[in-house]
């Protein structure tokens, strides 16, 4: 074998252990290699009982985010010499139970990508027949929520949100994302039915905008400012029913 | 079989979690300098107190301004200002999403126009009490 490099490899089995535990695998050193092909190599050719996920191996199906040295990362999109020859350590995703070594469980997340409706509310009175054709939408209108519609459910975010990892109840960057991508969408109306969940305690006013969410993002989605943006937009709505109380509310 | 809860391990997250990477040091460092702002606006108000007391309670008040502890801590609380300043002032363009039909009007533009805004704003400010 001729150059190598080192991974360090939170290992947890709960069959088991007690206590995670990390493990030192030696891999070859390719230009090419992401650390997911390296974590593959381990899996195939040194240890078969590790255990991780991944899919797409190109940056879009959001399985194989890790904390590479501290920082969450698309593993499949982090090459092997941006770190060479340094020893590498690998760890689940901050802020989430650990299932098994590089295994978390991301029950929370998906419960809370249900609660904020991300898909299109429209007013029942306003539905047209299927036959009357699509709601169209114009270019500018589009540009307004695409950014946040590019979002892949990597919690790459949440990793990287201390608020999250301190109080779980914190909905979180990309929920709230997604429910300000459908909120900013012309065709929608269902804002005033994710605001209760949105503008609550557990939703944007809990964000103190470290803005790391958008900084790890592998899509620029943005969240930390889909977060303050619907700050803004729901102080507007306070002010509007304190200032205007005969006013029609929104 | 009986279904078996699976155990999960949760990963202890210390106190000092902010020190472990540059952002989040510099996020602190953001969110403590807020306590300067709030400090000298409180400052700006005993001032303005002082104002209205006469003027013998506001020479004293301007003489004990001058010693070197509260030059230094003037020169404290401007430092802390102008990070706060700074930082605030780059992160409006996240909030102020302006377009201009399709394309974003770009985030150096709102942020520049934040500074241009303040440099203005100084300007005057010295010319009114240099001029003085």
């Amino acid at each position: 074998m001729a150059e190598t490099m080192k991974l360090e490899i939170f290992r947890y089995h709960p069959e088991k252990d007690n206590e995670p535990t990390f493990q030192t695998y030696e891999v070859p050193f390719l230009e090419d290699w992401v650390i997911l092909d390296a974590i593959n190599y381990i899996k195939d050719e040194i240890d078969g009982t590790l255990s991780y996920r991944w899919s797409c191996q190109m940056g879009v199906c959001g399985s194989c985010g890790m904390m590479i040295n501290g920082v969450p990362k698309l593993s499949c999109a982090v090459f092997l010499k941006d770190y060479y020859p340094d020893k590498i350590r690998v760890e689940p995703l901050t802020g989430f139970p650990v299932e098994r070594d590089l295994i978390f469980q991301m029950d929370d997340f998906m419960t809370k990508l249900t609660e904020i409706q991300p898909y299109i509310i429209r007013n029942k009175d306003e539905e047209k027949p299927l036959d009357k054709g699509e709601y169209l939408q114009t270019p500018a209108e589009l540009a307004r929520f695409k950014p946040y519609s590019m979002c892949i459910n990597c919690m790459l975010c949440y990793a990287a949100c201390p608020v999250y990892a301190l109080d779980s109840t914190f909905i979180g960057p990309a929920a709230i994302a997604l429910g300000q991508r459908y909120n900013m969408d012309s065709r929608d109306h269902g804002r005033d039915a994710r605001q209760e969940l949105i503008a609550s305690h557990e939703g944007i006013w809990e964000c103190t905008f470290v803005g790391e969410c958008s900084a790890v993002c592998p899509k620029d989605v943005d969240p930390a400012a889909a977060i303050q943006r619907a700050k803004v937009s729901s102080t507007i709505d306070w002010f509007k029913d304190v200032l205007i109380p005969w006013g029609k509310k929104k | 079989m009986g279904k078996k809860e699976m155990s999960t391990y949760h990963r202890p997250f210390p106190n000092t979690w902010w020190l472990k990477r540059k952002p989040y040091v510099l996020f602190m460092i953001r969110e403590l300098t807020s306590v300067f702002v709030a400090g000298y606006c409180i400052f700006l108000l005993v001032f303005v107190y002082k104002l209205t007391q006469g003027a013998d309670v506001y020479g004293n008040f301007i003489d004990a301004l001058k010693s070197p502890s509260s030059v230094a801590l003037h020169l404290i609380a401007l430092a802390f200002v102008l990070y706060h300043t700074i930082t605030w002032f780059n992160l409006t363009p996240k909030i102020l999403v302006l377009y201009k039909g399709e394309e974003r009007i770009p985030q150096g533009l709102v942020a520049g126009t934040f500074y241009a805004g303040w440099i203005v704003v100084s300007v005057i400010v010295a010319l009114f009490v240099l001029g003085m």
